[in-house]
């Protein structure tokens, strides 16, 4: 099996090594990737020439198929890609919820002429997209949603308002639910794509408890979404949602929320700021156990990973640790970012100024920020909901099927 | 589930369908009900022998098959299911561990074969207190009459009552608490002076406190070197704990099915009471833990197999994960059951009861906890 090495990957590893070299920018080295930080709206010339780089090989997508840009190649290809990336203190360039979520599904669902046009830019990086699927009066139960979207011959007009709309302020295009049948609930949603780049659409960023403004408000007053930019039927948007949400949950457990230890375990920030008894133990034995507790709790969560992994490859079929990962991954991280802050105590607290280190201003953020992952993308609640319904065959009394 | 190769799928198989059939909770209840003071039922032992489960780890020299610990963890996932008393985790896995690890040529042609067949039952006597603390050994051995003279007592010995032979971690130099000086002897429960007071727990298994007094023993008795048995000890005790894991996996996982059905079929409130999401959620948490309490077990019997230098660790992290969840599922099973949870005619009480007794063996959650976190150095 080529995906366990060989000949050819040897080859092929060579292959990148060198490219690698002919063309990551020195000066980039080990820095972080500008896609999660707020200056990507503002790209140095070094950052612009390798997402450009990358973005025509199509190396930042590798296993999405050529013809609409992607590199082509076996999952096994892309690992080395990732690998000699790494080696080399390169970040990938091509990202978002476009990489992430969106490109996925519209492979699996969208026609010739959708992927042909919407992919390739998504490869380039050249354009970012941006999720409408949150509203006001529609969260957990995202069915419920009321943006309206109206026939208008060769398009359709689009009003009302959404929210939690992650990086509108930096996107190019939104892929967006709305309603087109107010009779039915779930069969009444289609799945529609707009550009942001036009009068009918405005952004408003939302301050949240971390400080920061990754999500915003987005208001839709007569926007305009063209009639071929409707992916899957007409009313037939809620499937289409429903496989998103999958990609999304599984790029987002684990994700985010960690505290923020520059690379230090918490084991050794505990040392470092609590301190350790004469047998080399830490001192505080409280604190200890629950340290003690997250760390088998993470490592129980990685050795899941693995397993529905090689389940998933191997002969046991779907795996169904699939469905714990998000609450299993977040509930960790999010216990760990609560052990960073108690390790570090006041020093933890610190909102801004000298008397605080980067790394301490940074673990208070990460805690606040890190409160989102169990509400979005299928909240906690609405992960043991499905997990009641889909896995354990407890029956469900709300109205979502 | 691991990904299995073909023949622990079929041992997988063949273990759980004989399970099913044969050795039903009901089964259990009947061992129980009948006061049998070996706390297994000998035919059902019998049969588990006559299918080669005694020799999984063991070598095809010695009798066995040689299939290895994720295999052996398979087969006590599955009778685990069904609370199946035997002793096989005692005697076809930790005893037999201790004669892999440490036992010499004459050693292992003595009693693997005798194991493996099922006609001996052997096991570990190691604790000597209310806790499990394998380097608090105070039992002494002294040099004397053909070899050595053995003096002191042993705790909670797992299946003492049916056990032909002990593995003792006995002290040669130095204090209880010290890891050198502690040797390891191969002593008959037949040997002069070697008493057992069998105990009644709570979970209706076969368990003795074992007293030693005088006991001599050949030369040839002690497996390893003198005073060098540590890490034999430690290896073979990461080898019970990771067995006595998958045991505490299928018995959770069957807990927490059970209550699940339970939870389908109950109706107040004009309801079935799996409808609530209070009970849901509380479901869908615990199926979680499972999920993650079985990557563990797995990874460290994978790990056992392979050879791996994480064993300690990974045992010590599956046994604390495994704790809590049966801890978890085996309370929430009498909870969620209400009053008939209560009763002695139902099973809840026998999981929970088999929950705390597996806790305690071979070190609890605390206990791995803090070895975890010495082992990673804090």
């Amino acid at each position: 099996m080529a995906d366990f090495g060989g000949g050819d990957l040897d080859a092929f590893r060579t292959e990148v090594r060198g490219w690698v070299e002919a063309n990551f920018p020195a000066g980039l080295k080990g820095k972080p990737n500008p896609m999660m930080r707020e200056e990507r709206s503002n790209p140095s010339p070094d950052q612009e020439a390798w997402r450009k780089a990358v973005g025509e090989k199509g190396w930042g997508t590798p296993t999405w198929p050529a013809e609409y840009g992607g590199g082509g190649l076996s999952s096994a290809e892309g690992r080395v890609i990732q690998q000699e990336f790494q080696r080399a203190g390169a970040y990938n360039p091509i990202g978002g919820m476009g990489v992430m979520m969106f490109g996925p599904t519209l492979l699996e669902y969208g026609t010739d002429a959708q992927k042909k046009e919407h992919i390739p830019p998504i490869c380039r990086g050249d354009l970012q997209w941006c999720q409408g699927f949150s509203e006001p009066g529609a969260g957990s139960d995202l069915a419920s949603l009321q943006c309206k979207a109206e026939d208008k011959g060769d398009h359709y007009l689009v009003n009302g308002q959404k929210i939690w709309t992650s990086g509108a302020q930096y996107a190019d295009w939104c892929f967006c639910l709305v309603r087109t049948d107010t009779s039915k609930k779930h069969e009444g949603i289609s799945f529609v794509l707009f550009t942001m780049h036009q009068p009918g659409v405005e952004v408003r960023p939302i301050p949240l408890i971390a400080g920061n403004s990754p999500f915003c408000e987005t208001f839709l007053t007569d926007a305009r979404a063209e009639k071929k930019d409707l992916v899957g039927p007409l009313n037939g948007g809620w499937t289409i949602a429903k496989r998103l949400l999958q990609h999304e949950r599984s790029g987002l457990s684990g994700a985010g929320g960690g505290g923020y230890a520059g690379g230090r375990t918490l084991p050794k920030l505990a040392k470092d700021y609590v301190g350790v008894d004469e047998q080399g133990r830490l001192a505080d034995t409280d604190l200890r156990t629950r340290i003690i507790l997250n760390e088998i709790d993470g490592r129980a969560f990685q050795q899941t990973a693995i397993r529905a992994m090689m389940e998933a490859k191997g002969n046991s079929g779907p795996s169904a640790a699939t469905s714990i990962m998000k609450n299993a991954g977040t509930r960790w991280m999010q216990d760990k970012a609560e052990l960073t802050l108690e390790i570090m105590g006041h020093q933890g607290l610190g909102w801004e100024g000298d008397t605080f280190t980067g790394e301490e201003l940074g673990a208070v953020r990460s805690w606040l920020g890190g409160k989102a992952t169990t509400i979005y993308g299928g909240s906690q609640e609405v992960q043991n909901n499905i997990i009641s319904k889909r896995i354990l065959g407890l029956p469900d009394l709300t109205q979502n099927n | 589930m691991a990904v299995l190769n073909e023949e622990q799928s079929m041992l997988r198989d063949a273990a759980k369908s004989w399970v099913q059939e044969k050795s039903p909770v009901t089964a259990f209840r009947k061992m129980r009900d009948s006061g049998v003071e070996l706390g297994y039922d000998a035919a059902a032992w019998n049969e588990q022998a006559e299918m080669g489960w005694a020799g999984v780890i063991i070598p095809e020299d010695f009798g066995g098959s040689n299939f290895g610990y994720l295999s052996m963890g398979l087969i006590l996932e599955e009778m685990g299911r069904t609370l199946t008393a035997s002793p096989l985790l005692a005697s076809g896995l930790a005893a037999a561990s201790a004669l892999i690890l440490g036992g010499n040529d004459a050693q292992k042609g003595e009693y693997l074969p005798k194991i493996a067949d099922g006609s001996l039952v052997a096991t570990l006597a190691v604790d000597e207190g209310a806790h499990h603390a394998p380097e608090k050994v105070a039992l002494e051995a002294k040099k004397g009459g053909a070899g050595y003279v053995l003096n002191g007592k042993k705790t909670f010995v797992l299946e003492g009552p049916a056990a032909g032979l002990f593995v003792v971690s006995a002290r040669t130099s130095g204090k209880p608490g010290d890891k050198d000086g502690i040797s390891l002897f191969l002593v008959p429960a037949d040997a002069k002076g070697v008493t057992k007071q069998n105990l009644k727990l709570a979970d209706s298994r076969g368990a003795s406190n074992v007293s030693f007094d005088n006991v001599e023993v050949s030369a040839d008795a002690l497996l390893g070197a003198e005073g060098k048995g540590w890490d034999v000890l430690e290896a073979t005790l990461d080898r019970a704990r990771a067995g006595v894991s998958a045991e505490m996996l299928g018995a959770a996982v069957q807990a927490f099915e059970t209550t699940l059905d339970y939870l389908k079929v109950r109706v107040q409130f004009g309801q079935v009471i799996g409808s609530f999401q209070a009970l849901q959620h509380r479901a869908a948490k615990m199926f979680t833990d499972l999920e993650l309490a079985r990557s563990a077990v797995e990874a460290a019997l994978a790990a056992i197999d392979a050879g791996s230098p994480d064993v300690p660790e990974l045992v010590s992290l599956a046994k604390a994960k495994m704790g809590d969840v049966f801890h978890l599922v085996s309370n929430e099973m009498v909870q969620m059951h209400g009053g008939i949870g209560m009763t002695d005619a139902h099973d809840a009480g026998f999981y929970m009861k088999r929950a705390r007794a597996a806790e305690a063996a071979y070190g609890s959650q605390s206990y791995h906890r803090d070895r975890y976190a010495k082992i990673q150095g804090y």
